[in-house]
């Protein structure tokens, strides 16, 4: 099987229950951002962020198709990976915090949080740099029969490295249980996709490694949870790992820092009109249903608890720099 | 003469080599992006509005073919100044730069030459594990491999022309915390020196050090960020009567060691300080060369002033201890003078 195609297995469409739980979650992520990007600017966050608001249908889209024990790897913009993936708000929003109780104790910082907990090693912020990570998860995986799936994001900008290549290449020949997630952005950091790609979609690639490859509405949860379960599917029946590119856009700058001067601000409000929120919300109830704002307020509540339980932990001590360099036991 | 951040007088170093010399470029990620970044450090701010998008290139993000092309491109004629947005994505293209940039002229019998800039930014600055290393270690011990580190404007101007024009790879690292970038790529906690910049063509040649201030007790050695810790001790320990001389080495390879040595023999005392991790690190070899050369001028053991050997952590409490501070160099050159350490 190779070439850009919709994969067709049937897959049985969600219920309206598990709809509305995608719902939140991508509600979650969507105010989780943004309350970080208002303590970023009162200080309370010492780092730089990469928000991943407008892109939340991929990572709960994704997540949906898989079980709390398979894998991820993430990038330089993870939180909404971590949140999907199952890592609580609390010890995110501490890690952002530089704090002791964060997911990575401090050490680690917006760019690599995660858990292993729920099978989600620190992000990695060498832009492609997880891709091999993922393959060898799912190497591994295959040896130990475990039945376990890896889901491997990187950008359209990673899409370029060298490193995704070897990965791609290795997961098709080995028929890995992979999911190359490409969340296509149209934007690596300030660069448009179309001076670094010369093929008009990143899943044509697919071919060249003999995966298929498939191109998803990004903006669209169900359409990526769906073509993410055929392939999670193909990927635990042994036949392999699968390209998956999400078109989608992000809605923040690049960073913290970015002004996002090299793209216009009509193509953003043209984004926006997609906005995944509205995308599902539409499909869901009639915007004035409670339920809405019911979610609102659940989501909230979340949030000011991990923004308290980050409030609360300790910074660690100038100390604690030394410890776990090597591995010093459960 | 310009008053100048770092970040100003690497991008007029730019300029005026590529106005010179037709044949140099640039290439990196978001270099020459209109209403872009200029690079992560602004350093190419403008410049593809002056050169046009084939000589300020901007590339995907593809650090082994940046560095490879770089390589191809200077064995054939041109003088590239490749870009990385952060010195730790040099580990992605050390093939290229260690098997290829560093050999092509040795394994030809010196009858290829590679002459490219390769510039990247090092320095801990709340980033964590993987934007934050100092690792001029790696790549000073690299044979075939030049490697330069400016601390000043000044420097930082004179050495990218010495740099573009040497036939030579040379790498230069450039200390975030020192580019005076401007806007939201202004770093916190940044020193910005602003320097005095000639307008004139000037160089400053590969492999000359400098004293950046004068004294007679201890002899401090140190690059990038940590001329400034020295500088700071120094000062303060000036108010104590001790008279420390600090040199900034400006290049790493090849090594200003007769300035080094000589001022080791004046003060018989001498203190190295490095953002690096410690073990097999540069101050070390700093180190070894003068109890090599210099040992029976000794008064005292040398001493380091190194990052621990940790990956760079995250949290500003553990980063201040990674990141070697004034105090651990007053208290470096406190040991050799064999006074007891500052009462904490
Ligand atoms: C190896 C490497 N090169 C460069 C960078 C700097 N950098 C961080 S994010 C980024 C852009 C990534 O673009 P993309 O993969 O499309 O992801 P997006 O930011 O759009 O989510 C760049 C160049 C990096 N972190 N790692
Ligand atoms: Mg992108």
């Amino acid at each position: 099987m190779s070439g850009t195609a919709v994969v067709e297995t049937e897959i049985e469409p969600l219920s309206g229950e598990d709809r509305w739980s995608l719902y939140r979650q991508m509600l979650l992520i969507r105010r989780f951002e943004e309350r970080c990007n208002a303590l970023f600017l009162q200080g309370k966050i010492p780092s730089t962020l990469h928000l991943y608001i407008g892109q939340e249908a991929v990572a709960v889209g994704i997540c949906a198709a898989l079980r709390v024990d398979d894998y991820l790897t993430s990038t330089h913009r993870p939180h909404g990976h971590a949140l999907a993936k199952g890592v609580s708000a609390g010890p995110i929003m501490a890690e952002l915090f530089a704090k002791s109780n964060g997911c990575c104790k401090g050490k680690g910082g917006s760019m690599h949080v995660g858990g292993m907990e729920v099978g989600m090693p620190p992000a990695i912020a060498i832009v492609g740099g997880g891709a091999p990570v993922a393959a060898g998860m799912a190497l591994s995986s295959k040896m130990r029969r475990s039945g376990q799936v890896t889901a491997s994001f990187f950008g359209d900008g990673g899409a370029n490295e060298g490193a995704v290549h070897e990965a791609m290449n290795m997961a098709a020949i080995w028929r890995l249980p992979v999911l190359f997630v490409c969340e296509n952005n149209l934007y690596g950091a300030s660069t448009p996709v179309g001076q670094t790609v010369a093929v008009e979609n990143i899943a044509d690639r697919a071919a060249g490694y003999g995966m298929p490859g498939v191109i998803v509405d990004g903006n669209d949860v169900l359409a990526v949870r769906d073509a993410a379960l055929a392939a999670v599917r193909r990927a635990r029946a042994g036949e392999g790992p699968t390209l998956l590119e999400c078109k989608t856009y992000r809605f923040c700058g690049h960073s913290r820092s970015d002004a996002c001067n090299y793209r216009t601000r009509d193509e953003e409000a043209a984004w926006k009109q997609r906005d995944p929120l509205l995308v599902l919300g539409a499909v869901l109830a009639a915007a004035e249903d409670p339920r809405f704002e019911e979610m609102e307020r659940s989501v909230s509540e979340e949030i000011d608890a991990a923004v308290a339980y980050a409030e609360a932990g300790p910074d660690p001590l100038p100390e604690d720099a030394l410890l776990h360099v090597y591995w010093e036991g459960e | 003469m310009a008053l100048l951040t770092i970040a100003e007088a690497l991008r007029e170093g730019i300029r005026e080599e590529m106005r010179r010399d037709p044949t140099v470029f640039c290439l990196g990620e978001d270099i020459g992006v209109p209403g872009g970044f200029g690079g992560a450090f602004t350093v190419t701010l403008g410049l593809s509005e002056e050169f046009g998008h084939e000589r300020i290139l901007d590339t995907p993000i593809s650090e082994i073919g940046i560095a490879g092309l770089a390589i191809g491109a200077a064995m054939t004629g041109m003088r590239p100044i490749a870009d990385v947005q952060y010195g730790d994505f040099l580990f992605c293209m050390m093939d290229q730069l260690a098997n290829q940039a560093a050999k092509m002229t040795y394994m030809s019998g010196g009858t290829v030459k590679v002459p490219m800039v390769m510039r990247a930014p090092v320095g801990s600055t709340r980033r964590g594990s993987q934007h934050a290393q100092s690792l001029e270690a790696f790549f000073t011990h690299i044979p075939g491999l030049k490697v330069v580190a400016p601390s000043t404007a000044y420097d930082a101007k004179g050495l990218l022309k010495s740099a573009v024009r040497d036939d030579n790879p040379v790498l230069m690292f450039e200390h975030k915390l020192l580019y005076g970038s401007k806007g939201g790529r202004s770093e916190k906690g940044a020193l910005s020196p602003i320097g005095e910049v000639p307008d004139e063509d000037y160089t400053v040649p590969i492999g000359k050090g400098i004293i950046r201030r004068p004294g007679r007790d201890v002899t401090v050695v140190g690059k990038l960020l940590t001329v400034y810790r020295a500088l700071g001790a120094a000062e303060t320990l000036a108010a104590r009567g001790i008279e420390v001389e600090v040199i900034d080495p400006r290049t790493l390879v090849p090594l200003d060691m007769e300035l080094i040595l000589e001022s080791v023999r004046r003060t018989g005392r001498l203190v190295v300080v490095e953002e690096d991790n410690r073990t097999h690190g540069w101050a070390a070899e700093v180190a070894a060369q003068v109890a090599e050369e210099a040992f029976f001028y000794l008064d005292a053991p040398i001493k380091r002033v190194s990052a621990p050997d940790t990956p760079p952590p995250f949290a500003p409490p553990m980063e201040a201890l990674y990141v070697p501070s004034e105090q651990r160099v007053i208290d470096a050159v406190l040991y050799v003078l064999g006074e007891p350490p500052d009462a904490r």
